[in-house]
């Protein structure tokens, strides 16, 4: 890696003594020589362990579960099902409103996802709880599933979750988040060339080295110390509070170093359950994912379908640029509708372009909860946007890189979602970029600064 | 469940234990022998991160049996420092950045010194194959290639 | 039948902070004894280095060594709140609460010198070494070390200080979505090199060539784990994961590392890196988030050099092999028109 301080050293002092200084990492010793602590590194004797039944099917009614085999299975503690949480029903970001709460701790009458948590095994040891979760009986009726968000938002689609009629998010601006700015319609008329394509994503698991879990103990004085690689501590104890109706004080949360997140541990889907089993049986309880309940239970980056309407000028200026976005937040909300109001926000990307419409949609259907994962909102977003760049650029016979400047945002320049631009560095990344890649452009593209124009 | 006694050596010292029958090297270790550097990151074998030595030979502790290693000479990454001093590997790595969020890395070090004390001076086509078996999602890699023959030359200097 | 080489570029900027703010960070900063810092958060580092920065952005501020300085955190006993790590916030949000404890510690500090020194606490300074001097004086000063110690058995004071950041939230407005996403963006540039066998439909990334804007690398090495790494994962994202590679039929998704794709340490692209540094106006230091902002760049850029290499557009990821030999196959099939 190279700093290059000549670009922006007229705004940059660099006289710090410790910052902007390669000191050694003070985990790394930790980490080399296997000391660092990570949450399941306790080893707590009589420690129960939770499996958890998951659902077999992509929708369907829960007509009855039979615990009854189950629960004479050697070892086996206690189970959990819907009725023992005290407030199953939540979503992760209530306690800054971004409600509703959608989503069952344990499912409740219903499951709609495969892979749904639906009773909680607690047993002496991993092995007791796999073999106990296995008896578990669960009558299921078979609904229709729907798992693609054009056929959700359909009428007559199957409703995946009866909180969010016709599946999809509702915004205090309707089915969508909108930005509005100019008369896209209009510019879209005026151009020389029109382009409309959609471009897929397919959901992507963060894969952390160190899977999703916790290990709770009850500290014997009504309180709970609950180790867990979450990556927000008090995501997870305010979401726990809520869903155990436990006062905060009740709980103790401790992290540490976590094996990697990405995204991945920002929901709250293993301490609650954890806690609650903690408090009935008294014993420190120990729910960790497998790695397969970590690549196809933790929910994953969304799927997304973009499509991107862009109306361009034989100069190389864009002129109108309309943005559908859908993002499929699977059965339940958790990050999603945030994630896609994020995308709204982030169109038309880092290029100043007069006329902008965009509709951003978060759609429910019956496929895994997607959540947070690094860049989420964005990263598919800049996918659909600098491929249809290129394209465009094709499409007028310009060079791709030559195209970007033509365009790119500059201080002072106003963005769709009305902010003015603010220490932007695009048209330095791509001055430097075409020295380091030996991609030659214009001269006149090499002396453009990000800097506020004098008029 | 049946337990069942095992007598073994583990980073130099004899270790005795009633362990599960069908309890996996990895948990025996981590839990009955207190020593927790060996990380389970799948339980299936397929990430690096449970590497240890048995008699000399780099295997997944997750996939043996701690039943069958009944007077077995066991080593995890405990075993390279001694009085505070840490291995060449273990310094390549921190002087080269080469962890992250730590997890692989003591897995990713045991791959490393299996393939150091076959092949002292490995080419970068032999540390790829050495830590193929390793997952790690936020390193690219590199770094930890980098490192590995950062120790193999500092290694050869020593040895010369 | 041809390996065929491609070129494609993408260029992306990235918010810093939870979209739309409201997300805060609460830091406390106390000296011990002898004059060694801690900074306390309920913060979590997830292996990016979260702690180590803390240090140095406290370390900086007070004006001693970083390794004076010793954090604890992810604890919620102990550590004031945090909304948490993610949205590229960590370095942003928490470090500014450092500074603004930091500061104020700092402040007592100097106040505490000062009475030692029978000086104006106005006119003094920390020398980096550990030392407090009077400005356009050094000779007239007493050590760090010296000051704490007088702070807690001579004058009863406490040399600590209390630190928030918050951007506050910003609500779109319902028919035009004005709204203030965020203060301060990161930005990027990528340029892939590709082959392409059109044999297989094996795609081959020989060269990732990122320039990144950040603000400031406040540990250049740190800054540069995390680049390296996210351009991995960029890579990794185009060409290789998903979890449904049959999708809507579920029963082949990936249950281990066997079968999910990620580029393992025989497939990297030669990668080179170039950071630029415009301080951010609200960042620690000038700092903004790098974190997630750095796994973008490479997936349109590669996607281009794809289509660079072959003419034809794959615009659904992952670009996997079939993709990329069925969209081989429906360009032959229009050819001869």
């Amino acid at each position: 890696m190279k700093l290059e301080k000549n670009y922006f050293a007229d705004v940059r002092n660099d006289d710090l003594t410790e910052i902007g200084q390669a000191r050694p990492r003070s985990d790394v010793p930790g980490h080399v020589s296997g000391k660092t602590v990570y949450f399941a590194d306790r080893h707590i004797p009589g420690t129960l362990h939770l499996k958890m039944v998951r659902s077999p099917h992509h929708h369907a009614r829960i007509r009855s579960i039979d615990l009854s085999d189950a629960e004479r299975h050697p070892g086996v503690a206690r189970i959990l099902t819907a009725k023992d949480v005290p407030q199953n029903l939540y979503t992760i970001l209530i306690l800054i409103q971004v409600g509703p709460e959608d989503e069952y701790v344990l499912a409740q009458d219903k499951v709609r996802w495969k892979g749904e948590a639906v009773v909680a095994v607690l047993a002496d040891s991993e092995r007791a709880a796999a073999e106990a979760a296995a008896k578990v009986k669960v009558d299921y009726e078979v609904l229709p599933a729907v798992l693609d968000m054009e056929e959700a938002l359909k009428p007559g689609a199957p409703t995946v979750n009866e909180l969010h009629p016709g599946n999809y998010y509702l915004y205090d601006s309707g089915d969508h988040r909108k930005v509005r700015f100019g008369d896209a319609e209009k510019g879209l008329v005026e151009a020389d060339f029109v382009l409309e394509q959609t471009y897929r994503s397919s959901p992507i698991e963060h894969a952390p080295t160190e899977t999703t879990g916790c290990l709770v103990v009850p500290e014997g004085n009504d309180r709970f110390t609950c180790y867990t690689n979450t990556q927000a501590m008090f995501f997870t104890l305010d979401n726990a509070s809520i869903i155990l109706q436990m006062p905060g004080h009740k709980l103790h949360m401790v992290g540490g170093t976590v094996g990697g997140g990405f995204g991945g541990k920002v929901d709250v889907t293993v301490e609650p359950v954890a806690i609650l089993a903690a408090k009935l049986t008294g014993r420190p309880v120990s729910f960790i994912y497998s790695r397969e309940e970590e690549m196809q239970i933790s929910s994953p980056r969304a799927a997304e379908t973009i499509t991107l309407k862009d109306g361009v000028m034989k100069d190389g200026r864009i002129v109108a640029r309309k943005v559908t976005g859908y993002t499929d937040a699977g059965a339940y909300s958790r990050h999603s509708p945030y994630g896609a109001q994020k995308g709204a926000a982030h169109y038309p990307g880092p290029y100043t372009i007069p006329n902008v419409w965009i509709d951003t949609y978060c759609v429910y259907t019956n496929r895994t909860p997607s959540s947070a994962m690094r860049g989420f909102g964005v990263t598919i977003a800049d996918f659909a946007l600098e491929v249809q760049m290129d394209k465009l650029a094709r499409l007028i016979g310009m060079d791709p890189l030559e195209f970007r400047f033509i365009n790119a945002y500059r201080d002072g320049d106003m963005k769709a979602h009305r902010q003015p631009t603010e220490g932007a560095a695009l048209i330095e990344c791509m001055q430097e970029a075409s020295r380091l890649a030996d991609w030659p452009v214009a001269e006149r593209f090499m002396k453009m600064s990000s800097y506020k124009q004098e008029a | 469940m049946p337990k069942v006694p095992i007598q073994l050596v583990l980073n130099g010292e004899e270790r005795a234990e009633f362990v599960d029958s069908g309890a996996t090297l990895l948990k025996v270790i981590r839990d009955k022998l207190g020593d927790t550097s060996p990380k389970g990151g799948c339980h299936q074998g397929t990430c690096g991160a449970c590497s240890v030595e048995i008699d000399g030979e780099l295997k997944l502790s997750c996939l043996v049996l701690a039943e069958t290693c009944g007077g077995a000479d066991v080593s995890t990454v405990s075993s390279l420092s001694s009085d505070g001093v840490l291995h060449p590997l273990q310094r390549a790595f921190m002087e080269n950045f080469a962890a992250q969020c730590g997890f692989c890395t003591p897995g990713m070090i045991m791959a490393a010194k299996s393939l150091l004390d076959r092949i002292p001076d490995p080419t970068r086509d032999d540390v790829i194959e050495a830590i193929s078996g390793n997952i790690c999602r936020c390193t690219g890699y590199e770094p930890i290639i980098q490192a590995i023959l950062t120790a193999a030359r500092a290694n050869s200097l020593t040895a010369a | 039948m041809a390996i065929r080489h491609g070129r494609g570029v993408a260029a992306i900027n990235y918010p810093t902070g939870m979209n739309l703010g409201g997300d805060p960070s609460q830091a406390l900063v106390h000296s011990t004894p002898t004059g060694n810092f801690m900074v306390t958060l309920s913060s979590v580092d997830l292996g990016q280095g979260l702690k180590q920065i803390m240090a140095q952005i406290c370390a900086e501020t007070i004006g001693v060594s970083t390794e004076q300085v010793i954090v604890d955190t992810a604890d919620t006993d102990t550590g004031p709140h945090c909304m948490g790590t993610f949205a590229s916030r960590g370095t942003h949000r928490i470090g500014n609460a450092v500074i603004q404890a930091a500061n104020e510690a700092r402040q007592v500090m100097l106040e505490v010198a000062a009475e030692a020194l029978e000086v104006d606490a106005s006119d003094l300074d920390t020398d980096g070494k550990g030392n407090i001097q009077v400005k356009g004086a050094p000779q007239k000063s007493v050590s760090i070390f010296d000051t704490a110690l007088m702070a807690h058995f001579k004058y009863g004071r406490s040399i600590s200080g209390r630190g928030m950041f918050l951007v506050p939230r910003s609500f779109p407005e319902t028919e035009t979505g004005a709204m203030k996403p965020s203060t301060c963006y990161a930005h990027a540039c990528t340029v892939a090199d590709v082959e392409v066998d059109d044999e297989t439909g094996e795609v081959t990334v020989t060269s990732v060539k990122n320039v990144f804007e950040i603000g400031r690398a406040l540990n250049p090495k740190m800054v540069e784990q995390q680049l390296v790494g996210g351009s991995w994962m960029g890579i990794s994202h185009t060409l290789y994961e998903t979890t449904e590679p049959y999708y809507p039929a579920r029963e082949h998704g990936a249950t281990d590392f066997n079968q999910y794709l990620m580029p393992g340490p025989g497939d990297l692209a030669d990668t080179e890196i170039v950071v630029l540094e415009r301080p951010a106006a609200d960042g620690p230091y000038g700092a903004k988030g790098p974190g997630e902002m750095c796994a973008n760049p490479q997936i349109p850029a590669v996607a281009n050099a794809i289509f660079d290499a072959i003419g034809v557009r794959i615009d659904t990821l992952p670009i996997t092999p079939e993709r990329i030999l069925r969209a081989l196959k429906a360009q032959a099939g229009e050819a001869p028109r």
